[in-house]
């Protein structure tokens, strides 16, 4: 039987999860948004993940077909997306029964009461399709994809298009009722949601139109020709492959939680560990000559210098004051009403950068009403912003010893293309052009893949206190 | 190791010490009745047996200062002082010193301190000692104040010259200030004998210190190296009861070290001994027995400490001399770790990690501290380079609550326990291989 190992690093702002086979090799992930309930967060994280390895089996198995013929390729993504819609309408469900149940306990007026009730009715009528939609035609790209950013934004627009008096009320019982519908823990059915993905899918192929309206979207056009021909005969003889993998059961050998949250993880003391050791570890295996590793994440920014077996020699992180970290980026992001993935591109349009003396957030929104106030641009400002958290993730660099060949930047913030100009920028001015920067596109993962790999390595930790006896990791 | 112990378990030694603070504060709140003058100076180069030589009394400001923080009355005694006008960049000491003066000089036994008779700066390596003098002066004006100007170890060495500059100052200054002030003359043959018993007591606290350099180490050369040194660093230097008190202790940690046992923690003996860590820098005094817990949880014992060598670096060979009492005094002030450059201490860092065979060195860096905060990366560096031990690094501060984090403290020491941890297991994968 094949063993897997789970990494889970519930971060300040993110949780995420990573499954590993014997090579090492990341076969699922998952990532949800931290909530006050710690377990579910790193529950929801887990089952994420071995919902997607599911599919990268399922893809592995079938390396030589994919090659020899894309369309499946392209079939198993859009399966996999239908698949997170298919958990997202049973999780829309419950958010509609927690909505009822405020409204019956919240209003006292029976009047009232059916007022509202009537006004959600049609909210969730009209948003429901256009999420659909997304999810179908892969249009949630960029933006956020966590049940609660999706749904808030579709229910605030809602709202917004409503009378002006009845947005406080529809806004207290929505914020009486996400919560509890978020953590909710549910135990999806991977083979019923498969098969109602495999449904909808059949319905999307019959009804895309014979011909192509668009000429200059070449690529997706020449997948989508390759499957409206014969999607019925791909998704047939996927069938028996895919109910292969539904019924696979993941024995999950060992196990490793890390991040902030990591002392409230349900998980045995031996198999808690921190997550400075879990990013170098993540990093020096993806990248195993480096030496230098910056992690910026929700709350912190760490340097860490690790050692050619990817153990750390020595780190720091910041102290006092949260200021250049993801959360700061999720602050002015707030403060210029504009989405969190949008900032890095806005800033990337930066003619020059607008000095910000503070980064201290709450100052900074202070300082950015200031300047914007005295004419400057907003992508100025940005640009200024985001070499600022760089500025200050170079002072820990250089406290930490400075940046040695290979420097490797993980976390959730080395997605964002305008940090990773500026650091890309001041590593070399200040430690020249010979240093090798590596980020990797699961830089976000890096923590919960380092976990993973010590579960591997069954690295435990014995400290003398706080054992636990038994571990009980087979899920 | 009972886990709700709340009674912290203490050593004989720590109850003769106890007491014999106790009886110096009760002596304190009863100079008006006895007439004895006191005199307020500082820990580092101070001049407890000429003091003593004169009957008088020392009361330490810093010493007064973390005793409060630990008894959880600094908070309090800091948001006065910056309510006087104190910033809150200044030394957290001075600032709970001037609260507590504000709150009616009531000493850590709950009796009150007295007014100085006199104001002895004996040591001038730290600025903030200077202006902490100053503002002394002005809350107890008229008192008198005398000044030892002590020169920095620039070169590395102590010079006869600078010994000659400092006994110069002694003669001239300080003792014709302490004879007017006692009313007494200066006594060169009490001071001579009271430095005979300094010596002895100097040679247990080294012998006492070093025995950490054994596997297990019998004792915490920090979390109880601070109890350890309090008699010889503050006012019993140079007394009979100094030297029973380091004999008992001696006795004691010989007696742990002949039956193989660990250091005491507030919850009793700590049964394995997992990582044996040099520090840099004070501990933090209002939360310290979480803070010592973070590390005895671990099975992490301190071997070798900077702080308790603040009073004197006795292990580098320094000892009281009775046939030059003076000269000795001045060799003494200019000795004190923080008087020592930036390569000595280094130096002397590396040699503690190598002599205790440490398995790594931790950096409490301290917001209020600038004499110790100088160079603190410089040498972090260094030492990691040269002894080639993982180096850890937190933030805290002396007796500023508000600048204790205990999430943030602790998720950087579990992980550089941590570190430590995997450091072992992996090299020891790696001789097996070879």
């Amino acid at each position: 039987m094949n063993k897997y190992y789970l990494g889970v690093d519930l971060g300040s702002t993110t949780s995420k999860a990573v499954i590993i086979n014997e090579q090492d090799e990341i076969i699922g992930r998952g990532i949800t948004n931290t909530r006050a309930n710690y377990s579910v967060a790193a529950d929801i994280a887990r089952d994420e993940a071995i919902y997607n390895a599911r599919f990268s089996v399922l893809k592995k198995k079938l390396e030589a077909e994919i090659k020899a013929n894309p369309a499946y390729n392209k079939y198993i993504n859009d399966l996999e997306s239908v698949f997170q819609y298919e958990q997202f309408k049973i999780r829309l469900d419950k958010l509609g029964e927690e909505l009822l149940k405020t409204c019956h306990t919240f209003f006292k007026d029976e009047e009232v009461q059916e007022k509202m009730i009537q006004h959600l009715r049609n909210i969730r009528k009209s948003f429901k399709p256009v999420i659909k939609h997304d999810y179908l035609y892969n249009n949630l790209g960029a933006k956020n994809q966590f049940f609660r950013d999706i749904v808030s934004e579709k229910y605030n627009e809602e709202v917004a298009k409503l009378d002006m008096t009845l947005f406080e009320p529809l806004m207290t019982v929505w914020d009486k009722s996400i919560s509890p519908a978020e953590n909710q823990l549910i135990t999806f059915d991977f083979k019923e949601l498969v098969d109602k993905a495999m449904e909808e899918l059949r319905e999307k192929y019959k009804n895309l139109p014979d011909e192509v309206m668009d000429q200059t979207s070449i690529n997706f056009d020449a997948e989508l020709n390759l499957l409206k021909g014969n999607f019925e005969k791909v998704s047939d003889s996927l069938r028996v492959h895919i109910d292969e993998i539904a019924g696979l059961e993941f024995n999950i050998t060992n196990m490793t939680g890390t991040g902030y949250g990591r002392a409230l993880l349900p998980f045995p003391q031996e198999c808690i560990r921190s997550e400075i050791l879990c990013h170098a570890f993540g990093a020096h295996a993806v990248f195993p000559d480096t030496r230098t590793v910056l992690d910026i994440g929700g709350q912190d920014t760490k340097a860490i210098q690790v050692d050619r077996y990817g153990l750390v020699t020595s780190f720091q992180m910041n102290d006092r004051c949260a200021a250049g970290c993801g959360r700061y980026l999720g602050y002015i992001a707030d403060e210029m009403s504009i989405s969190l993935n949008e900032l890095g591109p806005m800033a990337m349009k930066a003619e020059k950068e607008v000095n910000i003396c503070s980064t201290c957030p709450v100052f900074a929104g202070a300082e950015l009403r200031e300047l914007t106030n005295l004419g400057e641009k907003r992508e100025d400002i940005l640009g200024g912003l985001h070499k600022a958290i760089i500025m200050r993730a170079m002072s820990l660099l250089a406290r930490s010893g400075g940046v040695f060949n290979e420097f490797t930047f993980t976390g959730g913030v080395a997605r964002n293309p305008a940090v990773i100009k500026y650091l890309s920028e001041l590593v070399r001015e200040n430690y020249g052009d010979k240093i090798k920067i590596n980020i990797h596109t699961d830089s976000i993962f890096m923590g919960a893949l380092g976990g993973a790999m010590f579960a591997r390595r069954n690295m435990n930790l014995s400290l003398p206190t706080n054992k636990v006896e038994t571990a009980e990791i087979n899920k | 190791m009972s886990k709700n112990a709340t009674e912290a378990i203490k050593e004989k030694s720590m109850v003769i010490q106890k007491d014999m603070l106790a009886n110096l504060f009760h002596e304190l709140s009863k100079t008006k009745e006895t007439g004895k003058k006191v005199v307020y100076t500082f820990v580092p180069g101070n001049l407890t047996e000429l003091i003593l030589s004169f009957d008088m009394l020392p009361v330490y400001p810093e010493i007064n200062a973390l005793q409060s923080g630990m008894r959880k009355k600094s908070g309090a005694y800091i948001r006065d002082a910056e309510k006087l006008g104190f910033s809150e960049d200044v030394c957290t000491y001075v600032k709970c010193d001037i609260g507590m003066m504000l709150n009616g000089n009531i000493g850590p036994t709950g009796e009150k301190l007295p007014a100085p008779d006199l104001l002895l700066l004996s040591y001038t390596g730290c600025f903030t000692f200077m202006k902490w003098f100053e503002n002394l002066e002005r809350l107890y004006p008229g008192v008198p104040v005398a000044m030892l100007h002590t020169p920095y170890q620039e070169d590395g060495n102590i010079t006869p010259e600078q010994v000659e500059y400092m006994v110069k100052q002694l003669k001239e200054e300080v003792i014709p200030k302490m004879e007017k002030v006692s009313g007494k003359k200066f006594d060169m043959e009490r001071l001579s004998k009271m430095m005979t018993n300094s010596a002895k007591a100097e040679d247990l606290l080294v012998k006492i210190l070093e025995t950490a350099k054994n596997k297990p180490s019998p004792i915490d050369a920090y979390f109880a190296g601070v109890y350890y040194i309090g008699p010889i660093f503050t006012a019993f230097r140079g007394t009979d009861e100094a030297v029973e008190y380091y004999k008992e202790l001696y006795a004691e940690v010989t007696e742990r070290l002949r039956l193989g046992l660990g250091p005491v923690t507030p919850e009793g003996e700590l049964k394995e001994e997992k990582f044996r860590l040099v520090v840099e820098y004070p501990p933090n005094w209002t939360n310290f027995r979480e803070f010592w817990k973070i590390f005895y949880d671990a099975g992490a014992v301190i071997v070798a400490s900077s702080y308790t060598k603040v009073g004197g670096v006795y292990d580098l060979g320094f000892r009281h001399n009775p046939d030059e009492p003076l000269e000795s005094l001045s060799k003494y002030c200019m000795g004190c770790y923080t008087n020592m450059n930036l390569p000595q201490r280094v130096n002397l860092l590396a040699d503690y990690v190598k002599e205790y065979k440490a398995d790594g060195f931790l950096i409490n860096s301290i917001k209020s501290c600038n004499s110790f905060s100088a160079g603190q990366l410089m040498i972090m560096r260094e030492i990691e380079q040269r002894m080639e031990v993982p180096v850890g690094f937190i933030e805290s501060d002396l007796v500023d609550p508000r600048y204790f984090s205990y999430a943030n403290i602790k998720n950087r020491l579990e992980s550089y326990f941590q570190m430590l941890e995997q450091r072992k297991i992996i090299m020891a994968q790696d001789a097996e291989k070879v």
